[in-house]
């Protein structure tokens, strides 16, 4: 084809020089022709490429999904059912059911968030990823990406689950289910920036699996979820203290005894006996999420 | 505009740039000396393909390092089919990678649709488009939405995406597979879409990596059909690799490439030419008594085989030589079973150049009956020039 003269309107040509993105491979967005505005426009079309892409899949794959959401609520249905009558309301302030909720929530957005982890894994494998990485972006932008669209789909399952709020004796007040959503997506990026962290430094899916089925048990155990954190002895306390799930669940929970204020539940992660407020309890997770992204695209980024 | 991009370019491939006509005999000499012996006058954009000197290493087993490619100098113009052919190993997808901006050349350069790999990574991935090996779709996906996804992923619009998507999948003849999820796709069909999703932005350059490897003979024909209809209409430069040297034949020039070397370069034609003698291969009663009275007649400084094939030799003109070989073992009484006289094949050509048979890999197994053992660069001169057509 006819040399340079063809030109996109999306990439007007500028002459980049060795510029100092010109160390290439990695971090290359500088290295791109065209403005800045043009680059943004093309990275976040690559970011939204791969959020529609998660909610294709999710909406190609029904029977996955159902299956997926089929697992928190017959924890909360069955599991709850049955503990509620042998679980005094009192050791808990609140019915087990209600109890059990928000720990429900952050298990219904946690499957699909590390899904996103396994699928980063799988693509590697099956040379998809290759395909990604052709693409003139970033690879930044690709995990981001990935990252945005983990958190899109696990919410949007969580936010099914909430339909349940009924069952459990919740008021399905407005407010309160735009808080639970909003907990719901910080809880769903934390858990996938960090299950792409660890993605990005695993090569086999099955060491993923592993280390997963290795460490799942004990955050899910450590996260006030199925049992009030000061039942446990006081070393496992501490341990939950730095279990990010526990502060997920600890915040869906706060958020319920803010708006209803009869359904004051144990109190979760307790710092030196005094519970953080709630804002730093969110500003935590974020924070853990942002470190785990950032730490994982620069991970991503290095040549191969 | 992307979309249009192809078609306003279309008079420019249609012919092959003015230089053609000087590379192609070129492609005769040994690998180091190639590089546009006469055509320095062209500018370096009539290429859609330079490399000098490019060299990629790995760090190898036990501290060690692994040269995957070492020193290429190759030029493709505009609008030209360009095969590498080699065995597995040879360095083949490597130099697709770097070529594609993937991974970073260790010491040379390469320029490609106009943008330095190494500086403008992003400027090279936008404007070619790459069939990898082992490419994947995504299977839950149907083949419209991972079209969509692809086009997206490269900044087109959404209204341009769905255009061009349809418009490659009719290219591609899916147009009625177009909601069908592609894990329900045969892999002939898998092939023609992924060819379909690198084509997808308008790239100038077209890279495939073994674009046929795994499909049945029915399937490859029908890939390549499509290929040459890409190359027909819409000019695109096509860079291929292959080990299938029947696949090679469909392409305007061939590099064999064997150990991160180029050792030969041309047209099918050219290289084939350089061999220059036919294979004349006879079935005898006594092949050990018949090679005495075929030495008697060939010409003196000939190699005469005589082996559990039958006897063979390499003579110009082999079809004329079966009448006269023929008479001459009647008279000593031999009975001659099968005669025949094949051109060479290109995987005569590997062999003269690496001494070992593609098929094979495995050092000293000639391909066919006795290969010269030394190339003679006196052979290049075929009039062939494009092979095209």
């Amino acid at each position: 084809m006819s040399g340079p003269t063809v030109q996109t309107p999306d990439a007007p040509h500028t002459p980049d020089g060795p510029a100092p993105a010109a160390s290439g491979i990695s971090g290359d967005s500088g290295a791109h022709g065209g403005g800045a505005p043009a680059r943004l426009r093309q990275e976040l079309r690559a970011i939204h490429a791969l959020v529609h892409r998660d909610l294709l899949r999710l909406a190609g794959r029904r029977t996955h999904t159902a299956l997926m959401l089929l697992h928190p609520m017959l924890y909360l249905l069955v599991l709850g059912g049955g503990l509620a009558a042998l679980i005094p309301r009192a050791s808990l302030g609140v019915g087990y059911q209600t109890y059990l909720f928000p720990g429900m929530l952050m298990m219904t957005v946690q499957t699909p968030a590390i899904m996103v982890g396994i699928r980063l894994i799988t693509d590697r494998q099956s040379g998809y990823l290759r395909e990604l990485l052709m693409a003139p972006v970033s690879r930044a932008t690709l995990l981001l990406g990935h990252c945005a669209g983990g958190t899109m789909t696990a919410t949007a399952q969580g936010a099914v689950l909430l339909g349940l709020a009924g069952t459990v004796g919740l008021p399905y007040d407005p407010l309160l289910l735009v808080l639970l959503l909003g907990g719901m997506i910080l809880a769903s990026f934390t858990i996938t920036a960090l299950a792409l962290a660890l993605a990005v430094s695993l090569r086999g899916a099955e060491t993923f699996h592993t280390l997963l089925g290795l460490i799942m048990m004990p955050l899910l155990f450590l996260s006030g979820g199925f049992f009030p954190l000061h039942a446990l002895p006081g070393w496992a306390h501490t341990l939950a203290a730095a279990n990010p799930l526990a502060y997920a669940v600890d915040l869906l929970r706060r958020c319920i005894t803010h708006r209803v204020p009869d359904q004051e539940a144990a109190t979760g992660i307790e710092w030196a006996g005094r519970q953080p407020p709630l804002p730093l309890e969110a500003g935590l997770l974020l924070a853990t999420g942002i470190v785990a992204l950032l730490w994982a695209a620069r991970r991503f980024s290095r040549p191969e | 505009m992307q979309l249009a991009a192809g078609d306003e370019d279309r008079p420019d491939h249609t012919q092959r740039p003015a230089d053609a006509d000087d590379l192609a005999p070129t492609g005769l000499m040994p690998a180091a000396v190639i590089s546009r012996p006469v055509a320095q006058h062209v500018p370096e954009p009539a290429y859609a393909i330079s490399m000098r000197g490019l060299v990629k290493s790995y760090p190898g087993p036990q501290g060690g390092t692994t040269h995957a490619v070492r020193g290429l100098d190759l030029d493709v113009p505009q609008g030209e089919t360009f095969a590498f052919l080699g065995p597995n190993g040879a360095g083949k997808s490597t130099t697709i990678a770097v070529l594609c901006a993937l991974a970073r050349p260790t010491a040379g350069h390469a320029t490609v649709a106009g943008a330095d790999v190494v500086s403008r990574p992003g400027e090279v991935r936008r404007r070619v488009g790459v069939l990898s090996q082992h490419s994947a779709l995504d299977a839950d996906l149907t083949a419209e939405q991972n079209l969509h996804i692809h086009a997206r992923l490269y900044g087109l619009s959404r209204r341009h995406a769905r255009a061009r998507a349809a418009e490659v999948l009719g290219t591609a003849g899916l147009t009625d597979r177009r909601r069908s999820p592609v894990r329900t796709l045969s892999g002939g069909m898998r092939r023609r879409l992924e060819i379909a999703r690198a084509l997808l932005h308008s790239p100038r350059v077209l890279f495939l990596d073994e674009p046929t490897t795994g499909l049945d003979p029915h399937a490859r024909a029908q890939v390549w059909d499509h290929l040459r209809a890409l190359r027909d209409r819409h000019g695109s430069t096509l860079f291929v690799t292959t080990h299938y040297l029947e696949e090679a034949e469909n392409c305007d020039r061939i590099a064999i490439i064997d150990r991160g070397r180029v050792v030969a370069l041309g047209t099918p034609v050219a290289l084939k030419a350089a061999i220059g003698d036919d294979l004349v291969v006879l079935r005898t009663s006594d092949d050990t008594a018949a090679r005495q009275v075929v030495r008697g007649i060939a010409p003196p400084d000939r190699a005469i085989a005589a082996d559990s094939g039958g006897v063979s030799l390499r003579v110009p003109d082999g079809s004329t030589w079966i009448p006269r070989l023929c008479a001459a073992l009647q008279r000593h009484g031999i009975a001659v079973h099968a005669a025949s006289a094949a051109p060479p094949t290109l995987d005569d050509v590997f062999f003269r150049h690496t001494g070992r048979s593609l098929d094979t890999t495995e050092p000293g197994t000639a391909p066919a009956g006795p290969s010269p053992a030394a190339p003679t660069p006196s052979c290049a001169t075929t009039s062939e020039t494009g092979g095209r057509r």
